[in-house]
């Protein structure tokens, strides 16, 4: 082929993936650690692509020779000879693979200890614990009283080093979001980190990297990385507890949440409804997207979920309830007013 | 003479023996040698023969046979999934199937079809390459095609029931303990591992003793076909690997069927222990798929340059190497797993080095075409399309072993482009050109050449329009194993590049298939050397006889069939009325016994089923591994009982 097609392809996929949003792509600078990944990325392909071309130059050379009239074949009687060139050629072959790879070797260690120095300085701690299939946030304050429970959400202040402690509460999930920083496991039974410091404000999309059973696909992570005013004031706005129900229909569906089924999972702040094992909804309404990015917040798909989440994310730990159409009218009129 | 009367006695009766033994020699030759031959190592007729056979090259093609079956059957899956993945939000296939369906693909293409069918070649191949009459323990041979094939079988079985694994083909704990996996897929996924981990170390114990000790006399360990120390390193290498992925599966089973919590963290059990394990095993696994496919190169390359492989030493060396350092890398799987941070650099520096063996094989297969002059026949086509190919996944292999970088691609698309490069590029193209070359070996007749030329074009382009893509769906944020990705990410366009390859690739292994079975009736007869080659398979008729040498060829040179003119130089002396076969010394290949081969026997297979019941009834109970143990015990005690000899022990000839 046609590296000439092959070029071409990888042009037009290029131009292709440059005309799209990057909010879940590694070509990207929002953060020390993807930038570092960048550099070293670029490094490692260029060497490489150096390495390619000499085998495809030699491949080339060796197939174009053939018509010449001597050669070392059998056909000559002379297949036990070797053109003497040939031997000094594997030397300075071998050194060169091995004075490259040397080469990759140092700079991708460098790389890695200057991530994790640079890891040394972190300013705010977040607790992520990974669930079948979703998120559990917990930031971590000094002071109980700033500490904060959410879900499939991460608010970030900018230019701020930032520790993210990982757990798993049942099998192994993988943190990744990788226009910010490479990917780091979470273990049942282990406590990982990964520390990163967003430089560029945005909203980007991270998801679980390592299967994990039957929605593996539907655990995303929304990423927003503000600046450190915009960042106080969301973490003033979350520790606030629920609102009240303020009419009679949200009224109805703050009983059947807090009264029913729903409370023995979930928790809103400023209610009796304290179950762990499910997602914090106490500012669900503010979120960007409903059961781990499985689609966009809206009243439509709070109503689809609320009623057959089944049929949205088969497998997922939430259970269909049956409910009369005046419930799911009502627990989704609450559920719109936990901004 | 003085001698007493019982030696005189003694002596003639010796001398009558001598007259009866058949043995082949200046007496003994030609059409008779061969008919006597032929009846002595014919298989039983029927069913029951066919059951029986221990003839390494019928356990050869079935496995070759089987093991592309079961690559269809993989493949297949795989453009399900790709249908599914073709668009962005699709609902064709369901999160549940699509999870049995990469665990399926994962599971046949590893364990169903990439080592069997390096096996299955090999078992027919190395006592023809090697100038023998028989793999050594050749029963052992058909029971590991057995055990093979109902492995195969439990699990396809389990696909056609709807009870197939969902945990994917490496099955991590604790998403495939008891707790997460309930129900029986994953202890059918853990049995199947057994299956084919007794059936593959069964096959490396053939293989080791037929290299080490069968050779042709003269053929020293530095004139033997660069094939046979491939595989003697990769049969090495699985005695070596595989106890570890047991014993990995069998604590799994243990945790799932009798609650050992080998693998509960909750109960002070590791998650991460069967990670360990699993590489351990998992990594060298590559390697041994890898290195039958370089022995593979090197034939084709010595063929059609029509000159010995550059550098024999160097690329010895490297196999070893390569076959040693395997053993060393299998951290890189867990880069994000959250080890200490610097002891990984280690992984990295051992997965760079393994890096340079293969650079340097490389170097000696392009440095023979320069100094050979290249025919450019199907087979070698697929060689140049391995390097092609091969050396992009070698170069993203030293990419991914830099920690900061796998970190970011570790479980993205970027691997699945990876691995298939290695695996596909790199194993699967050189099977495909040496099943092209010996398939006149095997069935006496040629393949189809524009067949074959279409066919290698087809699935060279449709594979790098497959994956090629991979590499930027990955960059873009695609992990694997998800069975749908949202619109909006940049990921449609790859997405529906790499569904369209798939189908290129699949049209050609179609073409592939059609090529093969049509050619079984209407090629051109093959004769016994149809590309001129130079390694002892070719000194025999094609398809060769069931005792694949009227005599046992002796080598003088490292290309026996380019170095001298006319017949080989053969021993004689091995008897014809039993089968025999010529022992070796392991160095220097100077002869050593003459070892009788055992008849074909029913007990492998019904071994094999009482295995079989014994595995798949303790899926279901512990009290099976009591139970199931006695037939089992019961048939290997019968296969293994001494058996009366007919006559008196053969006097010693001076």
């Amino acid at each position: 082929m046609s590296r000439r097609t092959r070029a071409a392809a990888v042009a037009l996929l290029f131009t292709g993936a440059c005309s799209i949003q990057h909010y879940q792509s590694t070509f990207s600078d929002a953060a020390v650690e993807v930038r570092q990944f960048n550099i070293l990325f670029v490094i490692f392909l260029v060497i490489c692509a150096i390495m390619y071309l000499a085998v495809i130059a030699f491949l080339v050379a060796g197939l174009v020779r053939r018509r010449r009239r001597l050669a070392n074949v059998m056909e000559d009687g002379r297949h036990h000879e070797s053109d003497p060139l040939l031997r000094t050629a594997l030397i300075g072959w071998g050194v060169v693979v091995g004075t490259g790879l040397v080469g990759l070797a140092i700079a991708s260690f460098i790389a890695d200890r200057s991530m994790a120095n640079a890891a040394a300085s972190e300013k705010l701690s977040i607790t992520l614990t990974a669930n079948q299939w979703w998120w559990d946030v917990r930031y971590n304050s000094a002071d109980s009283s700033k500490t904060l429970r959410t879900a499939n959400e991460l608010h970030l202040p900018v230019g701020v080093p930032v520790r993210i402690i990982l757990n798993s509460n049942d099998v192994i999930h993988s943190f990744w979001v990788p226009s910010l920083a490479g990917k780091q496991d979470l273990i049942p039974g282990r406590q990982n980190d990964i520390s990163i410091t967003p430089t560029k404000i945005g909203i980007y999309r991270g998801q679980c990297a390592e299967y994990c059973g039957a929605q593996h696909a539907h655990m995303a992570l929304v990423v927003n990385v503000d600046s450190y005013a915009d960042f106080l004031k969301w973490w003033r706005h979350q520790l606030q507890p629920a609102p009240p129900p303020a009419t009679p229909l949200a009224l109805a569906g703050y009983n059947f949440v807090t009264g029913r089924n729903c409370s023995a999972c979930h928790a809103i702040a400023g209610t009796p409804a304290s179950g762990t094992v499910g997602p914090d909804l106490t500012h669900l309404a503010s979120r960007r997207t409903i059961a781990a990015g499985t689609m966009p917040m809206g009243k439509g798909n709070l109503y689809g979920w609320v009623a057959d989440p089944q049929s949205l994310k088969p497998g997922s730990k939430m259970p269909t309830i049956a409910l009369e159409p005046d419930e799911l009218h009502a627990v989704v009129a609450y559920l719109e007013t936990l901004k | 003479m003085n001698e007493p009367p019982e030696v005189r006695e003694e002596d003639e009766r010796l001398a009558k023996e001598r007259e009866k033994l058949a043995r082949d020699g200046p007496q003994l030759k030609g059409a008779k040698l061969e008919a006597r031959l032929e009846r002595t190592w014919h298989r039983p007729p029927g069913i029951l023969g066919w059951l029986a056979t221990v003839d390494h090259k019928e356990i050869g093609r079935r496995y070759i046979v089987t093991a592309l079956l079961f690559l269809a059957a993989g493949g297949f899956l795989a453009l399900l999934m790709r249908l599914q993945l073709a668009r962005p939000d699709s609902n064709l296939i369901s999160a549940q199937r699509y999870n049995e369906l990469f665990t399926m693909h994962g599971s046949t293409m590893m364990f169903l079809f990439a080592v069997p069918v390096m096996e299955g070649v090999a078992v027919y191949i190395i006592p023809l390459m090697l100038g023998t009459r028989s793999t050594a323990f050749p029963r052992l041979n058909a029971f590991s095609y057995y055990m093979y094939l109902f492995g195969g079988l439990l699990l396809w079985g389990a696909f056609a029931l709807n009870i197939a694994p969902d945990i994917g083909w490496f099955a991590y704990t604790p998403l495939s303990g008891p707790q997460f996996s309930p129900g029986k897929r994953a202890d059918i996924w853990a049995q199947m591992i057994t299956f084919t981990e007794i059936s593959a170390l069964a096959a490396a114990v053939v293989l080791v003793c037929t290299i080490l000790k069968t050779r042709a006399p003269g053929m020293t360990l530095a004139r033997m076909p660069l094939f046979a120390w491939a595989m003697l390193v990769v049969a090495v290498m699985i005695i070596f690997s595989m106890p570890a992925v047991a014993l990995a599966s069998s604590m799994l089973i243990s945790d799932r069927l009798v609650g050992t919590q080998f693998y509960n963290s909750w109960e002070h059990g590791d998650a991460l222990l069967w990670q360990h394990l699993f590489w351990f095993f998992g990594h060298p696994e590559v390697y041994i798929i890898f290195l039958p496919a370089t022995g593979f190169v090197s034939v084709i390359v010595e063929t059609f340059c029509r000159r010995p492989v550059f550098a024999y030493p160097v690329v010895v060396l490297a196999l070893v190497s390569t076959g040693i350092l395997a053993f060393g890398l299998w951290v890189h799987h867990m880069f994000a797993t959250g080890l200490p941070r610097v002891g990984y650099s280690f992984y990295t520096a051992a997965s760079m080095t393994v890096a340079i063996p293969t650079a340097l094989q490389i170097f000696c297969w392009l440095a023979t075409m320069w100094d050979g002059r290249p025919r450019l026949q199907v087979p070698m086509l697929y060689v140049i399309g391995f390097i092609i190919t091969f050396v992009i996944g070698g170069l993203t292999g030293v990419i991914i072993a830099s920690v900061p970088l796998d970190l970011q691609l570790h479980d993205t698309y970027f691997i699945v482009a990876h691995f298939h490069y290695v695996l596909i590029g790199g194993a699967v193209f050189p099977l495909l050109g040496i099943l092209t070359y010996w398939y006149p070996k095997i069935t006496g007749r040629m393949m189809s050449d524009t067949l074959g030329k279409i066919g290698f074009w087809t699935i060279f382009l449709g594979f790098q329009l497959t994956f090629f893509p991979m590499h930027l769906s990955g960059l873009l944020g695609m992990p694997r194993r998800v069975y749908t990705y949202p619109a909006g990410l940049g990921l449609e366009l790859p997405n529906l590049l790499s569904t369209i390859g798939a189908f290129v690739v699949a049209s050609s292994v179609v073409l592939f298939v059609i090529n093969g079975l049509v050619s079984l009736y209407r090629g051109a007869i093959a004769p016994a050397n149809p590309w001129g080659a130079t390694s002892l398979e070719w000194a025999t008729s094609s398809p060769p006889p069931v005792y694949n040498f009227a005599h046992v060829p002796v080598v003088e040179s490292r290309t026996p069939l380019w170095d001298i003119a006319g017949e080989l130089p053969v021993v004689t002396g091995l008897r014809v009325d039993e089968k025999e076969i010529l022992l070796t010394t392991v160095v220097a290949a100077t002869p050593d016994l003459r070892e009788p081969v055992p008849a074909a026997s029913l007990w492998p297979f019904i071994t094999s089923i009482a295995v079989a019941i014994f595995f798949i009834a303790s899926i279901f109970s512990p009290w099976a591994v009591v139970f199931g143990a006695i037939p089992s015990a019961i048939a290997i005690i019968a296969w293994f009982w001494p058996k009366e000899m007919k006559r008196e022990p053969e006097p010693v000839i001076t």
